[in-house]
């Protein structure tokens, strides 16, 4: 039978089989849609979270104070301050000390209303700081400058701002140049942050960022804490180093009966562990969807043996009036292409516009790899269970199958 | 038809066909002979049960005997493969099934055009053959029906039309007439007869003496034998008529 003949009789018998067809191309349709949906979930969370952690620097270690939880410290013996202080930073510093440090950067967080005009917001984050965060956070401005050491020995009363917050106090307006209060005391724009975007936890352009000193003294009072100290190591492969040396000047005065009052947070060991917890994640989701996939072959399946009866008395119809095996085998293969690859491509279609929603919070990141596994396996499937029964059914004798029943 | 090697056209020797095993075997055929020549008009009778379908299906290659051969115009069924079958029963045979066996949501006309479609024939040839047997059967009006939006003779009818679509020189029909009422059976009997006319070899099983006595030949089967074997005399007499007398005797002595 030609292939012409074939493609016509499978058209007629998906067109004859409406309501079959249909069911068959959902079950497939709706398995390669959940793959790629699911893995794009999957791998859209891995890329939000690593995008967070990476947007706060990777070759960084930040030491907050306080700290049972997580604490790196290692014993000492002498008991001191709990707070981190610009002493601290002062002993960080130290080249001789700490060999692998290219900076340490002070923070100290807070909380400011700010108001331009009629409009006042509140930003998510208020920190005072110095110059070198802006490379140690990789937070470079997009428009104007940061803050420079000038203006941190002169206690300047500027400020640099985020996206989110230009749009809410400025709208339209360019905040360069501009001067806003901030719990009542202007401070004039002198950079704006290059946008971020969010980390999967918070809105990072919702920051504004002033002088460490100006911030002190105007808004936490000179004798507050930091609230971290963030310290950047020379290359990524020295950030270990970086963190043991910290952790070694800062343990003999910060430790109490044997625990280290302060944290050590390693952004690469971070990064790290989030991203194996993603891969379970990714794994996980992947095997639901796999179940999906499998739930769909099983639906197509049942389709196929239920409607197996009425098309064994077909096939025997047809073979008794001169069909061989061949042309059935034909027309059934032509019908479950048919079915299965247009199942499989409106799934995909399904699947690559359902990626394009943000789904609990995610947004899906299409891997290529799950299209074509999806695409295959629902294919692979359809054809499978389309072809099994009929060339079962083509093999009896036109009178069994006839009476098939 | 004149002289030569001629052979018949079925030949069955000591064929049984029985189902199951044992204990519960149905003997659905028991050491059957018999010989069909070609241009023959016979009508198979018997109560029901008695072995006429699983007959007709054996002589259809749809089925094969349990014991015993089965030659068709000479050659033993057996020998055939899957390949040559195909082409006996799309060629050589018409089946008219006892219960039409049409394909459902199908159109009357592509049924009848389906053993063309396997006999390779180009589409536009396919739709004028299938058109003029549909009209053979007088149902070109119905044409573009389905199968469920036609009346159980309109069904028989497409069953047939699909059956001589092919221009088989071997028609067998199992119980063409079963279903319908009388002016139906008239009509379908003369489309029979035509066929008969025209020279082909038909195998009709039927359970109206008023039929049978149609055919030239009546077997009567009773429990899967036959049971008796007379020609009619209605039939004029024509020179294949003669001639089939002929070798049926050189046969049967
Ligand atoms: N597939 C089968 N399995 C078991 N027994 C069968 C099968 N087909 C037919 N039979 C039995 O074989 C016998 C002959 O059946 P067959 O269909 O040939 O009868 P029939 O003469 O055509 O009857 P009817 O006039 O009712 O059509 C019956 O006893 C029937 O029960
Ligand atoms: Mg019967």
């Amino acid at each position: 039978m030609s292939v012409l003949e074939a493609a016509r009789m499978a058209l007629h018998g998906v067109a004859a089989n409406r309501l079959r067809s249909l069911l068959t191309m959902l079950g497939i349709t709706i398995g390669v849609a959940a793959v790629i949906i699911l893995v794009a979930v999957g791998h859209g969370s891995a890329v939000a979270v690593q995008k967070g952690i990476e947007g706060l620097g990777t070759n960084v270690v930040t030491i907050q104070p306080g700290g049972f939880g997580f604490g790196r410290g290692s014993g000492g013996n002498r008991s001191s301050f709990t707070q981190l202080t610009m002493k601290d930073v002062k002993a960080l510093q130290d080249p001789s000390a700490t060999p692998d440090v290219k900076s340490v950067t002070p923070v100290v967080t807070g909380s400011v209303a700010a108001t331009f005009g009629s409009a006042s917001y509140t930003p998510n984050q208020f920190i005072g700081t110095t110059p070198s965060y802006e490379e140690a956070r990789k937070s470079p401005v997009a428009a104007g400058q940061f803050i420079t050491q000038q203006q941190e020995t002169a206690h300047s009363r500027v400020v640099v701002l985020g996206q989110t917050v230009v749009t809410n106090l400025f709208g339209g307006q360019d905040p360069l140049g501009q001067t806003i209060k901030l719990n009542g005391i202007g401070f004039q724009v002198v950079g704006v942050l290059a946008a971020k975007g969010t980390n999967g936890v918070q809105d990072q352009d919702d920051i504004a960022i002033a002088p460490l000193t100006t911030t002190q003294s105007l808004l936490t009072g000179v004798t507050g804490g930091l609230g971290q100290i963030i310290i950047e190591a020379k290359s990524s492969h020295q950030v270990n180093a970086a963190e043991a040396e910290a952790t070694s000047i800062l343990t003999p005065t910060h430790s109490s009966n044997g625990s280290a009052n302060f944290r050590v947070l390693n952004q690469a060991s971070l990064l790290q562990t989030t991203a194996s917890t993603n891969q379970v994640f990714t794994v996980l989701l992947a095997a639901v969807a796999a179940i999906s996939l499998l739930v769909g072959g099983i639906g197509v399946m049942n389709i196929m043996l239920v409607t197996v009866t009425e098309r064994t008395r077909e096939i025997g119809i047809r073979k008794a009036v001169g069909a061989r095996r061949s042309d059935i085998l034909a027309q059934f293969l032509s019908e479950s292409v048919l079915l299965s690859v247009f199942g499989g491509a409106v799934g995909v279609a399904v699947g690559l516009l359902g990626s394009r929603f943000k789904l609990v919070g995610v947004q899906p990141a299409v891997e290529p790899y799950s299209v074509v596994l999806a695409l295959a396996v629902g294919i692979a499937v359809g054809l499978f269970f389309g072809i099994y029964p009929a060339n079962r059914a083509a093999s009896l004798r036109p009178i069994d199958a006839l009476r098939y029943e | 038809m004149s002289g030569g090697l001629r052979r018949p056209t079925l030949f069955l020797r000591n064929v049984s066909k029985s189902y199951g095993q044992g204990e519960i075997a149905v003997h659905a055929l028991r050491e059957v002979d018999l010989l069909v020549e070609r241009g023959d008009f016979v009508a198979v009778m018997g109560s029901s049960g008695s072995g006429k379908s699983t007959l007709m299906n054996v002589l259809g290659c749809l089925d094969v005997p349990t014991t015993g051969r089965y030659f068709l115009d000479g050659i033993d069924v057996a020998d055939l493969d899957d390949y040559e079958l195909a082409y006996v029963r799309n060629r050589k045979i018409g089946f008219v099934f006892q219960s039409f066996n049409l394909v459902p949501r199908t159109s009357a006309l592509h049924n009848v055009e389906l053993p063309l479609i396997y006999a390779r024939v180009p589409r536009r040839e396919r739709r004028v053959l299938a058109v003029e047997a549909l009209d053979a059967v007088g149902l070109t009006h119905r044409m573009e029906h389905m199968p469920n939006e036609l009346s159980g003779g309109q069904q028989q009818r497409v069953a047939i039309a699909r059956a001589i679509v092919t221009a088989p020189a071997l028609v067998l029909a199992d119980e063409p007439t079963g279903n319908l009422d009388s002016a139906s059976t008239v009509e379908i009997m003369h489309i029979l007869s035509d066929l008969h006319a025209a020279g082909r070899t038909i195998v009709m099983i039927t359970h109206e003496p008023e039929v049978a006595a149609q055919a030239k030949r009546v077997i009567h089967l009773v429990d899967g034998r036959v049971d008796s074997d007379r020609r009619t005399d209605s039939a004029p007499a024509t020179t294949a008529r003669l001639e089939r007398d002929d070798s049926a005797e050189a046969v049967s002595a």
